[in-house]
C-alpha cells in the first residue's frame, strides 16, 4: 500500500470537512473494496477519512411506500431484516446474493453503490484502463471480454458494475441524499450511476467528497411481489453474468404495474422502462415475458466473447418474471 | 506494452500476486507486506481487545488486522491465504461476526468491539467441540484453511441453525478449501449444529 495517513471522524459533518481538506482522501466505511484496491495500489489515497463509528448512519426504517436505509448498515442485517424482506424481496435476495457471508458482515449499504468495477483490466495495472488512468485506453476492448457489458458500454470502456444491490434499488426507484461540505443534496436513483461514454472514470453524479447519509428507496406495490434472478459460473461468491430483479403487480392473471433491471450485462445497474410497459395490460405468461425480453435486450452490442450474455441476460429475466407471476399477491 | 503508472511498488505487488486471476500462494505477500511497513514511518498507537485480552502495540495505518494478529501480536493461528478477500482463511470474528481479517485496517478497530481468533476457542477441558468435529469427520487435508473454516462456521452456527446441508454450503461459500475436503466440512459442522454452539 501507498503510505497514507488515516483519521477518525466523530459526526457526518466532520467526515466530509475532513475529506474536504484534502484532494485525494477516500472515506473508509467497510473497507471490502477500497482496502483491496488500496494493496493493489489502484487506489492511492493520501487520507482515509474512516466513517465507521460516525453515529445515526446504521438503521432501516420501513413505511408504507418507501424504506429509509442508513448508509452505514451492514450488507447482512439488509438482507436479513424482516419487515425489508417482506416489503421487498427483490432487495433482500440481491444483497444475500452478492459477495460471502464474511464480507455482507463487513460491507456497507453507501459503500456498495460506490464500488469498483471487478473488471480485471482495472486491478491490474500492467494493462490500459481509462477508469484507473483516463487516456490509457481500454484493454477490454481488445482483450477477454467475457465478462463484460453488452449494453451501454462505449469506446472508451465495458466494464460491468458489479452490485447486485444496486440492481433491485435501481429497479424500485428512490433518491439517495448526500452530505457535502457544500450543503445536502438528494439524487435520484435513476441519474445515480452513469454511463462510461467518454469519461469512464467518472461513474456516479455524486459530487467528488460527497458522502451518502441514506437511500429511501420507493416500495411500489410491485415490491411485494418481486424476485432477483442471479446466474454465475459458480453457485456461490461469484459476480453475476446475467441478473434481473424483477417485480410486478397484478389484477388477477392480468398485469397492472411491472418494475425490471438488469445486472451483469451492462456498465451499470439498468432499469427497462420500454419493457416495463409492454407488460401493462398483458396476462402474465411466457409469451408476454419473453416479448419484454426482447424489448430490453433490443439494444444489446456484444464484444467478442460476451455474445452469450444477451440470450442469457433473456432468460434470465423471463425465468425471474415467471417466479414472480407465480408469487402470491 | 508500458505499464502507464507502475512503480516498483506496484511491481513487488504484481509479482507476489502472482497475475491476472489467480490466487496467490499462502503468505505470497507477507515479504512485500514486511518491506512496506518497514519503509513506513508514522506508527500509532493501536488498542485491541484479542481472545479477551487488552493487546496495545505501535503500528503504521496501512496495516491490516490480519499483519496485527500474525505479526505484531504473535497470534499465527489466522492464516493469510490470497490476502484479497477471496478465500476467507483469514476468517476471525469481531463483536461476534465473521469478518476477514485481510480486509481490514487495524487501526479502524482501536478501541473497538472485541476480535476473536482460532487461537482463543479452546476450552479448559481441550478443544472446542467444532475443532474436534473438524477432527472426526476428516474436515482437512493439509490444514491451511481450517482455522478460516472453523472461525466461520463458528460466525454460521451463531448466526442461527442452517435449516439443511444446502444452508451450510451457502453459508461457508466465503471459505475456500483447495484440497476439498468440503464434505467433512459440511459434515463436521452439521453435527454441531443440532446441538448448538457457544
Amino acid at each position: 500500500m501507498t503510505p497514507f495517513d488515516y483519521v477518525r471522524a466523530g459526526s457526518m459533518r466532520e467526515a466530509v470537512e475532513l475529506r474536504s481538506r484534502s484532494p485525494n482522501a477516500a472515506f473508509l466505511a467497510g473497507g471490502t473494496t477500497l482496502t483491496d484496491l488500496m494493496k493493489g495500489g489502484v487506489e492511492k489515497p493520501s487520507l482515509l477519512v474512516d466513517i465507521r463509528r460516525v453515529p445515526d448512519l446504521d438503521y432501516i426504517n420501513v413505511s408504507s411506500g418507501k424504506a429509509s436505509l442508513g448508509a452505514l448498515t451492514k450488507n447482512s442485517d439488509l438482507a436479513t431484516d424482516p419487515a425489508l424482506m417482506k416489503a421487498a424481496p427483490m432487495l433482500t435476495q440481491a444483497i444475500a446474493a452478492g459477495a460471502s457471508p464474511q464480507i455482507r458482515n463487513m460491507a456497507t449499504l453507501g459503500g456498495n453503490l460506490l464500488q469498483r468495477t471487478r473488471c480485471p483490466y482495472f486491478r491490474n495495472q500492467a494493462f490500459a484502463c481509462n477508469k484507473r488512468s483516463p487516456g490509457s485506453g481500454c484493454a477490454a476492448l481488445t482483450g477477454y471480454d467475457r465478462g463484460h457489458a453488452v449494453l451501454e458500454g462505449s469506446s472508451q470502456c465495458v466494464a460491468t458494475h458489479p452490485s447486485d444491490l444496486a440492481v433491485a434499488l435501481v429497479a424500485l426507484g428512490g433518491e439517495i441524499q448526500a452530505e457535502h461540505i457544500s450543503g445536502q443534496r438528494n439524487i435520484p436513483l435513476s441519474e445515480f450511476f452513469r454511463p462510461p461514454g467518454e469519461t469512464p472514470w467518472i461513474e456516479t453524479s455524486l459530487q467528488r467528497g460527497a458522502l451518502i447519509v441514506f437511500v429511501e428507496t420507493d416500495l411500489p406495490p410491485e415490491a411485494r411481489r418481486s424476485v432477483y434472478l442471479k446466474v454465475r459460473d459458480r453457485a456461490s461468491y461469484e459476480f453475476a453474468l446475467a441478473s434481473a430483479a424483477v417485480g410486478l403487480h397484478q389484477d388477477g392473471s392480468r398485469i397492472i404495474g411491472a418494475r425490471i433491471a438488469l445486472g451483469g450485462i451492462a456498465t451499470r445497474p439498468l432499469r427497462f422502462a420500454t419493457a416495463e410497459a409492454s407488460l401493462i395490460g398483458r396476462t402474465a405468461d411466457e409469451a408476454a415475458f419473453r416479448d419484454a425480453a426482447a424489448i430490453a435486450l433490443g439494444e444489446a452490442r456484444p464484444g467478442r466473447e460476451n455474445g452469450f450474455k444477451v440470450e442469457l441476460a433473456k432468460r434470465t429475466l423471463v425465468k425471474a418474471l415467471k417466479l414472480a407471476s407465480e408469487l402470491q399477491q | 506494452m508500458t505499464p502507464p503508472d507502475l512503480s516498483r511498488r506496484d511491481l513487488i505487488y504484481l509479482t507476489a500476486s502472482g497475475g491476472l486471476l489467480g490466487l496467490g500462494a499462502p503468505g505470497s505477500n507477507a515479504e512485500a507486506e514486511s518491506q512496506q511497513a518497514q519503509a513506513r514511518p508514522e506508527k500509532r498507537s493501536v488498542e485491541l481487545t484479542v481472545n479477551g485480552e487488552r493487546r496495545e502495540f505501535q503500528i503504521a495505518p496501512s496495516v491490516t488486522l490480519l499483519d496485527a494478529l500474525r505479526e505484531h501480536l504473535e497470534l499465527t493461528g489466522t492464516k493469510k491465504g490470497c490476502d484479497h478477500g477471496q478465500c476467507g482463511s483469514c476468517t476471525v470474528l469481531v463483536g461476534g461476526r465473521r469478518v476477514l481479517a485481510c480486509l481490514i485496517l487495524a487501526i479502524s478497530e482501536h478501541q473497538g468491539e472485541p476480535i476473536e481468533t482460532i487461537e482463543g476457542l479452546a476450552r479448559d477441558d481441550g478443544v472446542h467441540p467444532l475443532q474436534a468435529a473438524f477432527v472426526a469427520h476428516d474436515a482437512l487435508q493439509c490444514g491451511y484453511c481450517t482455522p478460516g473454516q472453523i472461525m466461520s462456521a463458528i460466525g454460521l452456527l451463531r448466526e442461527g441453525r442452517p435449516a439443511d446441508d444446502d444452508a451450510i454450503r451457502e453459508g461457508m461459500a466465503g471459505n475456500i478449501c483447495r484440497c476439498g475436503a468440503y464434505e467433512g466440512i459440511v459434515a463436521a459442522i452439521r453435527s454441531i449444529s443440532a446441538g448448538g454452539v457457544e
